[in-house]
C-alpha cells in the first residue's frame, strides 16, 4: 500500500507546468488535489514514473465568474467551490451536486476539475458538466488552448479527451437560462459512496409554465455519463399534468446499465428512472419558483 | 538506483521540523517515521477509514492521501497537538473520554482532529451537521453513538469556556 517511486516535479507557474508535461508525456501523470489519484498509486493501480504537482501553481486556484456561466481553475477544491455563492447563483447544480462528492475532509483537498478528468461514470461532477453542456478547457505546450465540450471529453470509464503531454487548466459550468431549474437526486449504500443510480437534471419552462426542455444526465448506468432528452416525453404540459410514470419509463428503456455487487442491471435500471423522474420533479418545480433568478445562500 | 530525496520543512504543531523524503512518502507516514508522531494512526491508506486525518493549515485532511513533499512549508496539526502544553487535553479530548467515545482507540486521533475542526467552524452543529461532519471517519468499536455524544458534550464544554 505505499506507490511505487516517481520523479517528482513542483512547478512553480503554468509555463512551467506545461514544459515538464510535455517532457513527460505519456509517462506524466497530473497531482492536483490527489484524492482520486492517491489511492490509485497506494494500491499500484497507476504507476506514472513523473508525478506533476501542481498545487504551487497559484494562477489555477481560481474560481470565476464569467459571461455565461462560472469557470472553475484546476486547483480550485471541491470545498471552496460549494462555498462559494458566486457561484452557486450562477450554477446552483454545482453546489447541490458537491454536498454529495464524498465526504467533507475528502472535499478540502480534491478538485472539480480533477473529478472530471478522473472521468468516473459513478461521480456527481462529470454528469453535472454533461447535463449543463460545459467544458474543459486543456491546455499543452507550445500551441493554443482548446475547448472540449461535455459530450466529448468523456470517452470511457476513467477516460478522457484529456492527451499525454495536456494539461486540464479549467472547466466551463454554463449559467441557466430564464425560468429554469436544476436538481440531483442519487441513492448510494452510503452517503459519500460512490452512487449506485443518480441522475441530474435541468428543466426550462414556457412563459406558461409548460415544460419546454427536460434533460438528465445518469450516473453509474454506462461508461459515461448518460444524457437523455426527455423534452418529447414532456410533451409540453406543466409539471402537473405531465405522465411522470411514463417519463420513468422512457429513462428505463433507454440505458443499458451493467450488474455488480451492489446492484443488479434491472436494480439499477429500476432506480435510475425512479431519481429521474424525482429529480426532473424538482427542477420543475424550481423553475416554476424561478428559484435561478433569485438564488441565493448566505 | 537510488531515490532522489527532497527536503523539505513543515511547521507540526507550532514547531517547525525538517525532514528528507522521497517524492512518494506519504504525509502520514512522514509524521510517524521521519518525524517520530506516532499519534497519527494509519488504517486503509487509500482514503476510506478518516484515521488518519490530520490539520493542513486547519482544514481536517487524510495525510494517507497527501504527499510530505506536497505540503512542503505548510502547517499541519496531528493529535499530539490538540492538547495544551502542559497536557490539559482539549474540550473536544475532555468530552471524548467524558462519553466514552472510544474503546480500542485506534480511530480515536482521526475523529479528534475532525471534530475539533468542526466545532471550530460550526460551534453548535445539529445532531444532523454532527453525522454529516464525521461521515468520512470510521469507527468499528463505538456504533458512533457516544461519538455523536462527545461532539455535542464538546460544543458545550467550548461554550462554558468561551
Amino acid at each position: 500500500m505505499k506507490p511505487s517511486a516517481f520523479d517528482y516535479h513542483a512547478p512553480r507557474d503554468l509555463g512551467e507546468t506545461l514544459e515538464v508535461l510535455a517532457g513527460a508525456g505519456a509517462h506524466g501523470k497530473v497531482l492536483a488535489g490527489g484524492q482520486s489519484l492517491i489511492p490509485l498509486l497506494n494500491m499500484r493501480l497507476a504507476a506514472p514514473s513523473h508525478l506533476v504537482d501542481i498545487n504551487r501553481v497559484a494562477s489555477l486556484d481560481t474560481i470565476a465568474v464569467e459571461e455565461g456561466g462560472v469557470r472553475v481553475g484546476a486547483l480550485a477544491r471541491h470545498a471552496a467551490v460549494e462555498r462559494s455563492s458566486a457561484a452557486a447563483r450562477v450554477q446552483p447544480l454545482l453546489r447541490d451536486a458537491l454536498r454529495l462528492v464524498a465526504h467533507p475532509v475528502i472535499r478540502n483537498r480534491g478538485t472539480v476539475v480533477g473529478s472530471l478528468v478522473h472521468a468516473d461514470p459513478s461521480a456527481e461532477l462529470p454528469a453535472v458538466l454533461t447535463v449543463l453542456d460545459g467544458s474543459v478547457r486543456l491546455a499543452r505546450h507550445g500551441t493554443p488552448e482548446r475547448d472540449v465540450p461535455a459530450g466529448e471529453f468523456f470517452t470511457g470509464p476513467m477516460e478522457s479527451a484529456l492527451e499525454p503531454g495536456e494539461l486540464a487548466v479549467s472547466a466551463f459550468f454554463p449559467s441557466l437560462p430564464a425560468r429554469t431549474g436544476t436538481a440531483f437526486c442519487e441513492v448510494a449504500r452510503r452517503h459519500g459512496d460512490y452512487a449506485m443510480a443518480g441522475a441530474a437534471a435541468v428543466v426550462t419552462l414556457d412563459d406558461d409554465l409548460r415544460i419546454a426542455s427536460a434533460r438528465v444526465a445518469c450516473v453509474s448506468v454506462g461508461p459515461v455519463p448518460v444524457l437523455l432528452d426527455l423534452s418529447e416525453v414532456c410533451a409540453h404540459r406543466p409539471a402537473a399534468s405531465v405522465d411522470w410514470a411514463a417519463v420513468a419509463r422512457a429513462v428505463q428503456d433507454r440505458i443499458d446499465p451493467d450488474g455488480d455487487i451492489h446492484a443488479t442491471a434491472g436494480y439499477r435500471r429500476h432506480l435510475t428512472g425512479v431519481l429521474a423522474e424525482r429529480a426532473l420533479r424538482v427542477a420543475a418545480q424550481e423553475a416554476a419558483d424561478e428559484r435561478a433568478g433569485e438564488y441565493s445562500n448566505e | 538506483m537510488s531515490e532522489a530525496l527532497h527536503e523539505i520543512s513543515l511547521t507540526v504543531n507550532g514547531v517547525v521540523r525538517e525532514a528528507k523524503v522521497p517524492g512518494r512518502r506519504l504525509l502520514s507516514d512522514c509524521l510517524r517515521r521521519e518525524l517520530g508522531l506516532t499519534g497519527t494512526h494509519v488504517g486503509c491508506e487509500h482514503g476510506v477509514c478518516g484515521c488518519c486525518t490530520v490539520l493542513l493549515d486547519g482544514a481536517p485532511v487524510r495525510s494517507c492521501l497527501t504527499f510530505a513533499v506536497s505540503v512542503d512549508g505548510h502547517e499541519i496539526t496531528t493529535v499530539e497537538g490538540l492538547s495544551a502544553p502542559d497536557g490539559t487535553l482539549s474540550p473536544v479530548q475532555r468530552a471524548f473520554s467524558e462519553c466514552h467515545a472510544l474503546q480500542c482507540g485506534f480511530c480515536t486521533p482521526g475523529f479528534l482532529c475532525t471534530a475539533t475542526a468542526l466545532l471550530r467552524d460550526n460551534p453548535s452543529p445539529t445532531d444532523d451537521e454532527v453525522v454529516e461532519g464525521i461521515s468520512g471517519n470510521l469507527c468499528r468499536c463505538t456504533g458512533y453513538q457516544n461519538i455523536v455524544k462527545a461532539v455535542h458534550r464538546a460544543a458545550e464544554l467550548m461554550g462554558d469556556e468561551a
